[in-house]
């Protein structure tokens, strides 16, 4: 196209407007008018541009060198205590951290996706004040974002998740307080056992039967900080571990300190 | 995704020919789906890993579909955890890029329900690997199974609060492409609040996860339900400020973040909700300076994949300007500098990606219909010349192009005697040869402006045998009566008096 050289954007000259003419209307049986274009959204004339739109969402399918790029390090382990899942990508550690770590209740230990879930539960689990109140006034937020609805029970704010939200009423980070019964139906082993809790720890499918240890209901544990593999005896050492004191805590001058526990601190 | 497309793997000469022929294909399998309004597009994020340590970089290893007891062994193993789970995944996820499989496996009785408890599990890898399976069946191109993933939707929303980049990302384009699937998917995701997660997940400062967040948003925004349902739920929101923010900041390496909200902007544009709330918060002004700053990365080398970028904001402040004047002030913009830059992208995309030479006219035609400065600047800044060069290009094209030198003569004596000096006539004698009526017609229009500011031009139009090009269209019932009407108002008295100046001429000479 022949554009003048030294044509540039940066160009800021000021230049004098040529003198205009008082616009009339035109004479038949000529029509023209200047006017300012509209097209709708489906208009033929963004047909080309459209097409050219969607030819770049399709193409996008990554290759191979999208995952040999990722930086492997050498191996390192989670730095919470209690926890020694390793890693060795940096974004594997990333999301297990944020997965379990992060929006932990510093209470019963559970984590949760999100801060908002995470304040929420404190807020029924675990503040001795939301008990007394919640029998005055309706309490029990809504879980969705943006949703500023507020209820009396728990009961009356999963019937509204469910109806207003659409929400499964299986919905898993809303779990209500009372510890449910640990017998679930056995499906007639025809295909999958859905009802099998999918937290996908053997250990916590054992751990249910009893666990008086544990400071939580029953009910299958959402996220235990203990490693997951295993054997069920090793499981059942550390809650032992758990119930002993310390021993960084002394009592009085004669007690010994130092590595007492003969078993391995994790 | 932006990023990611520059790794693509290049084939050799005759995988060219294939992946050519294979574009054609796509291209017209979409050109038909627009034009049935049935343009719909998904994103598919996937990783090949390699194969041991040895694996070549840039082999695709071949996948293997799954039979119904396959998958059903996989996910009891994945339950009782006797083997690896993230291994026996990965290898389920293999078999879920295949259509039988992921059909098969929604047919499966509890499947779904269990691989959605492995995606919500808190072992983060078990999770990661499930959240690629179902992304996986959310691209499927058979409607059953993508609503299949319906129950996941909640959860999809509930981790868009997370901080894992990757996960999050996954996520957003899982929602993506469920989103775009169906009404029914739709009535389903805002009930369960995906505006209000988005507009809060827009504030994460990580460009992978903005940029599955435009994609998610321009799904949504492109339902044939969303100017009555989805864009006064999201326009109600923060999204708007932050879709202009993010659409004009750190372009080196937020680039797939603008392109994407940018088609956001002009869907929501082009739908004229309520583009006076976008006006309001400064839409024109960002929209114009961001258009300066890409045409000044115009000699740099990165540019490719711009157009993506600089065709909706063209059609946003197309738009724009040609809002209603009644519903409230009027869209005035006066940079000349816009001007330039336009000119600048026509010059560098007329011959790779010639569609978005008649976008930049239509924002030309927008800005000149009513604004002397750009009608002035185009003709003292020289551009002219290449303004007429443009005339000999598609139909759509010169059309523009000639509505443009309207409006340009419009304005009056000084703007035709300036057009007339630098040489429009022989241009469009050029036109006058045209078939196509409209063409020819806004000719005739062009033609008459200038015969009625500049008398002189009809002499030199006859001169360069203009009659002759008109009366070639005399019989064509549009183009008839204004050819008429030239012929008689301007170029016949104008021939009479060059006959009767000759005429006295010749008196005056001696005879010798």
């Amino acid at each position: 196209m022949l554009l003048p050289p030294e044509l540039s954007v940066s160009l800021r000259v000021e230049r004098p407007v040529l003198p205009v003419r008082l616009r009339t209307p035109p004479r038949a049986p000529f029509c023209f008018s200047p006017s300012r274009l509209r097209f709708h959204r489906q208009h033929e004339f963004f047909e080309d541009g459209d097409i050219h739109r969607h030819l770049y969402l399709q193409d996008i399918l990554t290759n191979v060198t999208e995952v040999t790029e990722r930086s492997k390090v050498s191996e390192f382990c989670c730095h919470i205590v209690g926890c020694c899942q390793v890693f060795d990508t940096l974004e594997g550690y990333e999301h297990h951290y944020n997965t379990l770590h992060r929006n932990m209740c510093s209470f019963c230990k559970r984590s949760f996706p999100s801060v908002h879930l995470l304040d929420t539960h404190i807020l029924e689990w675990h503040d001795s004040l939301f008990q007394i109140m919640a029998e005055k006034q309706n309490m029990y937020q809504c879980l969705v974002e943006g949703c500023v609805e507020k209820f009396k029970s728990s009961k009356d704010r999963k019937d509204h998740l469910v109806k207003v939200h659409l929400y499964p009423s299986d919905f898993r980070f809303d779990k209500p307080k009372k510890a449910k019964s640990s017998t679930k139906h056995r499906k007639p082993p025809s295909k999958l056992d859905v009802s099998m809790p999918m937290d996908v720890n053997v250990e916590t499918f054992e751990q249910s039967q009893v666990d008086s240890m544990e400071i939580c209901p029953s009910e299958s544990v959402e996220n235990p900080t203990q490693p997951v593999s295993g054997p069920i005896s090793s499981l059942q050492e550390k809650k032992l571990y758990k119930s002993r004191i310390p021993s960084t805590i002394c009592f009085g001058q004669g007690a010994s300190r130092g590595f007492k526990s003969m078993k391995k601190k994790v | 995704m932006w990023s990611r497309r520059s790794c693509r793997y290049r084939p050799d000469a005759s995988g060219l020919e294939e992946l050519r022929a294979r574009r054609r294909e796509q291209e017209s399998a979409l050109r038909k789906a627009r034009r049935q309004q049935q343009l719909v597009s998904k994103r598919l994020l996937r990783e090949d890993s390699l194969v041991n340590g040895d694996g070549q970089a840039g082999v695709e290893i071949a996948s293997e579909p799954l039979s119904e007891q396959e998958i059903l062994q996989l996910l009891r193993d994945v339950q009782r955890g006797t083997e690896e789970r993230k291994k026996l995944l990965s290898h389920l996820r293999k078999g879920l890029q295949h259509k039988e499989t992921q059909q098969k496996f929604v047919r499966l009785e509890g499947s779904m329900q269990v691989l959605i408890g492995l995606f919500t599990s808190s072992l983060a890898n078990v999770q990661m690997e499930a959240a690629r399976c179902l992304h996986e069946l959310s691209h499927s191109s058979d409607p059953a199974v993508a609503e299949a993933c319906l129950p996941s939707t909640s959860y999809l929303l509930t981790y868009l609060s997370g901080h894992s980049v990757e996960f999050t990302e996954l996520c957003l384009y899982t929602l993506g492409n469920l989103a775009v699937e169906s009404d029914a998917v739709r009535k389903q995701l805002l009930p369960q609040g995906i505006i209000p997660a988005l507009a809060s997940c827009i504030q994460s400062p990580h460009v992978a996860v903005l940029e599955g967040l435009g994609y998610v948003l321009s799904q949504l925004l492109q339902a044939r339900e969303a100017p009555t349902k989805i864009m006064p739920l999201v326009l109600d929101s923060v999204l708007p400020q932050h879709m202009l923010r993010l659409i004009s900041s750190n372009l080196e390496l937020g680039m797939g973040v603008a392109v994407e909200f940018a088609w956001c902007l002009h869907y929501i544009v082009c739908s004229h909700v309520n583009n006076m709330l976008l006006i309001s918060q400064g839409i024109v002004s960002t929209l114009v300076l961001l258009l300066l700053e890409l045409a000044s990365m115009m000699s740099k080398a990165a540019t490719e994949g711009l157009e993506l970028l600089i065709c909706p904001v063209l059609r946003c402040l197309s738009n724009l300007l040609a809002e209603d004047e009644t519903e409230g002030c009027k869209v005035q913009i006066q940079d000349e500098r816009l001007l330039v830059a336009l000119f600048l992208f026509m010059q560098y995309f007329l011959q790779q990606h010639p569609f978005l030479v008649q976008e930049c006219l239509w924002l030309l035609n927008n800005l000149t219909a009513d604004e002397p400065i750009f009608c002035s600047a185009v003709l003292t800044l020289d551009l002219l010349p290449a303004l007429l060069q443009l005339l000999s290009c598609s139909r759509m094209v010169t059309l523009l192009a000639l509505t443009v030198l309207c409006n340009i003569a419009e304005k009056g004596p000084a703007y035709c005697h300036q057009l007339h000096q630098k040489a429009v006539l022989p241009s469009l004698l050029s036109t006058l040869a045209l078939s196509d009526a409209q063409v020819v017609g806004q000719s005739l229009e062009l033609l008459h402006l200038l015969f009625l500011h500049l008398p002189e031009a009809a002499d030199d139009f006859l001169s360069q045998a203009g009659l002759q090009a008109l009366e070639q269209h005399q019989d064509n019932p549009q183009l008839q009566e204004r050819v008429r009407a030239l012929s008689e108002t301007y170029l016949q008295p104008a021939a009479a008096s060059l006959i009767s100046c000759a005429g006295a001429s010749a008196a005056v000479l001696p005879s010798s």
